[in-house]
């Protein structure tokens, strides 16, 4: 048996069963994890001794009784953008290369508390700012599937790793697709719950209207464990909101008869890929044959999504990474003449160029005299998009379409470009902006043999439809 | 010299009295060790989030409906950017598009003449941290301890005309938030600072003149210099043909003159806004009315009732409410002995005349009103006479001693020996025969020598009236 090809539940169950120690667990992904890490390079940092340790901990908790919870003994890993007290989070950047956050994130605290082990953090862009983890400092992470394509962004790295069976579960986060196009791109399952479902303290913020913590897995009923554990309100978090009753993993019953699905017409037009396109409308059929009803329909307003996400989060963007100014913490230029300098040359050499880009975007359109032009038509266009999923939502449970309209692209083909690859979030940062949660589910290849995603979007904390939709979708196959 | 008329706004900045910090638990208090007074949140660390401080809130809506102005019931808060190494977030989160307070006023007096100066905003944001210049090491280092202290800024119209109007205005705003007990106000320590925006214009004109603005003021004596330092440059300048320019000027107050800071071109764009990390607030009408409800008794109202229920003079209940302290100390004192106008007199004359001494600003005032009101007690009833009283009530204020006990361990009562007292007036009349003759001749004003007399003879503990009375039998 190789435990390694397990999902992160039925891991557990073994662990429960006492079929497998928490010790062998984390040994076994460690070794996996020596084994394929210097081809695919998922981690920016491998936690061998500090998960080696806690494995008996854990263990102990799980004999004693203490310890229940459905993911108990479970080796994850996490993005390097979520605080890990004492233990280096960097952000994939120059910038915050040594620095080692006195607290914990407040999901980390949660997973902790469910007994998983963490086992190392994951590569990502630098501050979760692209499409292919390719504006990592610390160097591209590849795509399992194909190690000449990347494996997506931001959280690269988290979905890369669930897709080698370098983790059975990791943490990533999504401001405008990065939890669901690498999902996409590498062939694994990952959820963006609704805006305020999981606390953001001890995220380290890129966009914060947006940014939502979220799991990747090679399972629907993992993303729902893991959901279940880390949703909830935050005494920290003021925009974390308060409900009640997650029960997520419960609510996968495999039964979606009459469940209503719409398609969006315009996402199946210019600039999608036609194989991509035919695998959507595949899985369409198949959801069908579980007994859904889906149709197409017109969905308005979206088209502004990219420019106005671009906007959004940039503003935030360069107002959030201004704390970075070698003051505090984090890098700061060794040799200086007076604070102008000490100002200017930290943050020209600790950030790469697409986080600069942002920034100075993110600047100008909050720039007096700007501002209106921009920013705030901006805010009136993410208000239009909120409105348009409302009235789809009173028609449908969810909304199926696309993740990516491409399958994933070649290293070192994006970057060159950088408004192609904005184009390529076109599906996924209209359900950031309408705070909506949106599930990516692997749906078959194209004939090369790379991964194709369906998004499944939900009403505001509508988790538990689109993850019984694609727990229902993963097992009829 | 044309007539030139003075136009003045100021925006003051008001710390509040919470316990803790605007958007995490750390503590307010003045002073400390640097950096101890802060946590990951107050220091702006990576992936931490501002949770805000609900009572915040509750004071400068008690601040707002104190002075006047509609509460914004549904506002945010904004990002103010900029870098500066004691603004950890390189941030500051305040309030630009939607303030909690807007369009109050508030009366004040001058000269006998009442005026309303507009309030235009009251708007809430967090305090930043203080950079310390090392000279010896030639290093500047920062102290977190203030930063995400709360914050009220209080912009006024431009409705004041003179540094007298700006004095009484300032005054009336301390009094209230001394009164609200939102702010201690200490301006030493920074807890209330004022900018002073100022233009000149020739009597009549209807446009304003071009203005500077003045900064961190921090003591009304060099706030009344600024305000006619810099009103005699602007008319200098216009008189000499030349142009006011828009700028932002520092006040040297040893040197009694203004220096150019930065002008207004460059003037920082902070890019302002809305703040995505906290949630809008919502007053609902429930929350408002509990906070309207609780507002105490203000200066104005406080000083009318003690005119018409204590029947004390107009003057003495202006100078007692003239201080939160010292009317907390009046009240309660008279809820003890039901005496108001013995405590006023204490107030008004010993109290006065002991902090002037000690050059103490009525709010250190340390004045026991149990003690007080004992030692009007024992006056009362005659336990000890007035000069007595006055030396026990400075040891009170000075040293916190009880009277009582006081009185009994030095031995200060009065004597009620009567036989004693008449023996001892007998004795004083034989030594002094010129006395007598004097006053049985009419000269009244030797009766006074010969109580004086007396009154040293018995150590000062002798009733006065009762020494007059024998003595007046005996002659």
């Amino acid at each position: 048996m190789e435990l390694t090809k397990l999902t992160a539940l039925e891991l557990a169950a073994k662990i429960r069963a006492k079929e497998v120690s928490v010790s062998e667990a984390v040994e076994a992904q460690l070794e996996q994890i020596e084994k394929k890490d210097s081809l695919y390079h998922c981690y920016t940092s491998i936690l061998a001794d500090e998960a080696r340790a806690r494995a008996k901990e854990v263990q102990k908790q799980i004999n004693d009784g203490t310890l229940t919870s459905p993911l108990a003994g479970v080796p994850v890993a996490i993005k390097d953008n979520i605080c890990t007290k004492g233990i280096p989070t960097t952000c994939s950047s120059k910038m915050l290369e040594h620095f080692r956050p006195p607290y914990d994130a407040t999901v980390v605290e949660c997973m902790n508390a469910a007994g998983t082990i963490t086992v190392g953090k994951l590569n990502m862009d630098e501050f979760a700012m692209g499409s292919t983890t390719e504006t990592s400092y610390f160097g591209v992470t590849k795509n399992p599937r194909d190690i000449t394509r990347v494996p997506g962004g931001s959280s690269g790295g988290a979905a890369a790793a669930a897709a080698a069976e370098e983790a059975f579960l990791t943490l990533g986060s999504d401001t405008g697709g990065s939890i669901r196009q690498p999902a996409s791109f590498c062939g694994v399952t990952g959820i963006k719950p609704t805006y305020g479902t999981v606390s953001r303290y001890g995220l380290i913020a890129y966009a914060s209207s947006l940014d939502q913590i979220g799991p990747i897995a090679r399972s629907a009923a993992d993303c729902a464990a893991a959901l279940d554990v880390i949703s909830g309100s935050d005494k920290r978090d003021s925009t974390c909101v308060d409900r009640e009753h997650y029960g997520y993993l419960n609510a996968l019953t495999g039964d979606i008869r009459g469940m209503k699905i719409g398609m969006p017409a315009g996402y199946f037009a210019e600039g999608l890929d036609e194989e991509v396109r035919k695998s959507i409308y595949q899985a369409a059929d198949v959801l069908r044959s579980l007994g859904a009803s889906v149709e197409e329909f017109d969905l308005k307003g979206v088209k502004y999504a990219i420019p106005a996400y671009y906007v959004i989060a940039s503003a935030e963007a360069s107002s959030n990474l201004s704390r970075y100014d070698g003051v505090k913490y984090g890098y700061r230029i060794e040799k200086f003449e007076g604070l102008q300098e000490v100002y200017k040359n930290t943050r020209s050499e600790g950030f790469g160029n697409e986080v600069k880009r942002r920034m100075m975007i993110g600047a100008f359109v909050l720039s007096s005299g700007y501002y209106d032009a921009y920013y705030n038509k901006a805010l009136k266009v993410k208000a239009l998009i909120k409105q348009s999923f409302d009235e789809a939502f009173e028609k449908y449970d969810c909304v199926l379409g696309p993740t990516a309209p491409t399958t994933a692209m070649k290293l070192g083909e994006s970057l060159s470009d950088p408004l192609k690859m904005y184009l390529g979030d076109i599906y996924t940062v209209s359900v950031n902006l309408a705070g909506l949660p949106g599930i990516s589910v692997p749906c078959g290849t194209d004939k090369s043999g790379l991964p194709i995603g369906m998004q499944l979007i939900g009403r505001p904390f509508g988790e538990k439809e689109i993850l019984r939709a694609a727990d229902a979708y993963e097992h009829a196959e | 010299m044309k007539a030139y008329e003075t136009v003045i706004g100021l925006e003051v900045h008001v710390e509040l009295a919470t316990k803790t910090k605007i958007f995490c638990g750390c503590s307010t208090a003045f002073g400390g060790a640097p950096n101890t007074h802060c946590c990951p949140v107050c220091t702006g660390m990576p992936g931490t989030l501002p949770v805000l401080n609900k009572k915040v809130v509750e004071f400068a809506m008690a601040a707002g409906l104190a002075m006047n102005c509609t509460i914004t019931q549904k506002c945010k808060f904004d990002r103010k950017n900029y870098f500066y190494p004691d603004l950890p977030k390189a941030y500051q989160v305040s309030q630009l598009y939607l303030p909690i307070c807007r369009n109050g006023g508030i009366e004040i007096e001058v000269n006998g003449v009442k005026k309303t100066i507009g309030i235009h905003e009251i708007h809430m944001e967090e305090d930043a941290g203080k950079l310390v210049h090392d000279p010896w090491e030639d290093v500047t280092l920062v102290d977190y301890n203030r930063c995400g202290v709360p914050l009220i800024e209080i912009v006024s119209e431009p409705d004041m005309r003179s540094a007298d109007e700006v004095i009484a205005y300032l005054e009336k705003l301390k009094l209230i938030l001394q009164y609200l007990g939102v702010s201690d106000c200490k301006m030493q320590e920074g807890s209330l600072r004022a900018d002073i925006n100022l233009s000149v214009r020739e009597v009549g004109a209807p446009e304003f003149g071009t203005r500077t603005e003045m900064k961190n003021m921090n003591s009304f004596k060099a706030i009344a210099r600024a305000v006619e330092g810099e009103r005699k440059r602007q008319i200098e300048l216009l008189e000499y043909g030349k142009k006011v320019v828009q700028e932002t000027r520092r006040w040297d107050d040893n040197k009694d003159t203004s220096f150019a800071m930065r002008s207004k071109e460059d003037a920082q764009d902070y890019r302002y806004f809305p703040e995505p990390d906290l949630v809008p607030i919502e007053i609902s009408d429930e929350w408002l009315s509990e906070i309207r409800g609780r507002q105490p008794e203000l200066r104005d109202e406080k000083k009318k009732r003690y005119e018409k229920e204590y029947e004390i003079p107009s003057y003495d209940a202006a100078i007692i409410t003239g201080s939160k302290r010292m009317a907390d100390i009046f009240e309660a004192t008279v809820a003890i002995c039901h005496k108001p106008k013995e405590v006023s007199n204490w107030l008004m004359v010993e109290t006065m005349r002991l902090m002037k001494e000690a050059e103490m600003d009525s709010e250190e005032l340390n004045l026991s009103p149990e003690k007080l009101a004992a030692l009007i007690g024992l006056l009362d009833a005659g336990t000890i006479n007035r000069p007595v009283a006055k030396e026990v009530f400075e040891k009170v204020f000075k040293e916190d001693v009880d009277p009582k006990e006081y009185v009994e361990k030095n031995g200060l009562g009065m004597v009620q020996d009567e036989d004693l007292l008449v023996s001892t007036i007998e004795r004083i009349i034989a030594e002094n025969p010129q006395s007598v003759a004097d006053y049985r001749s009419g000269k009244e004003k030797a009766l006074g020598f010969l109580v004086g007399q007396t009154m040293k003879a018995m150590k000062g503990k002798a009733n006065p009236g009762k020494v007059n009375e024998v003595l007046k039998e005996r002659l």
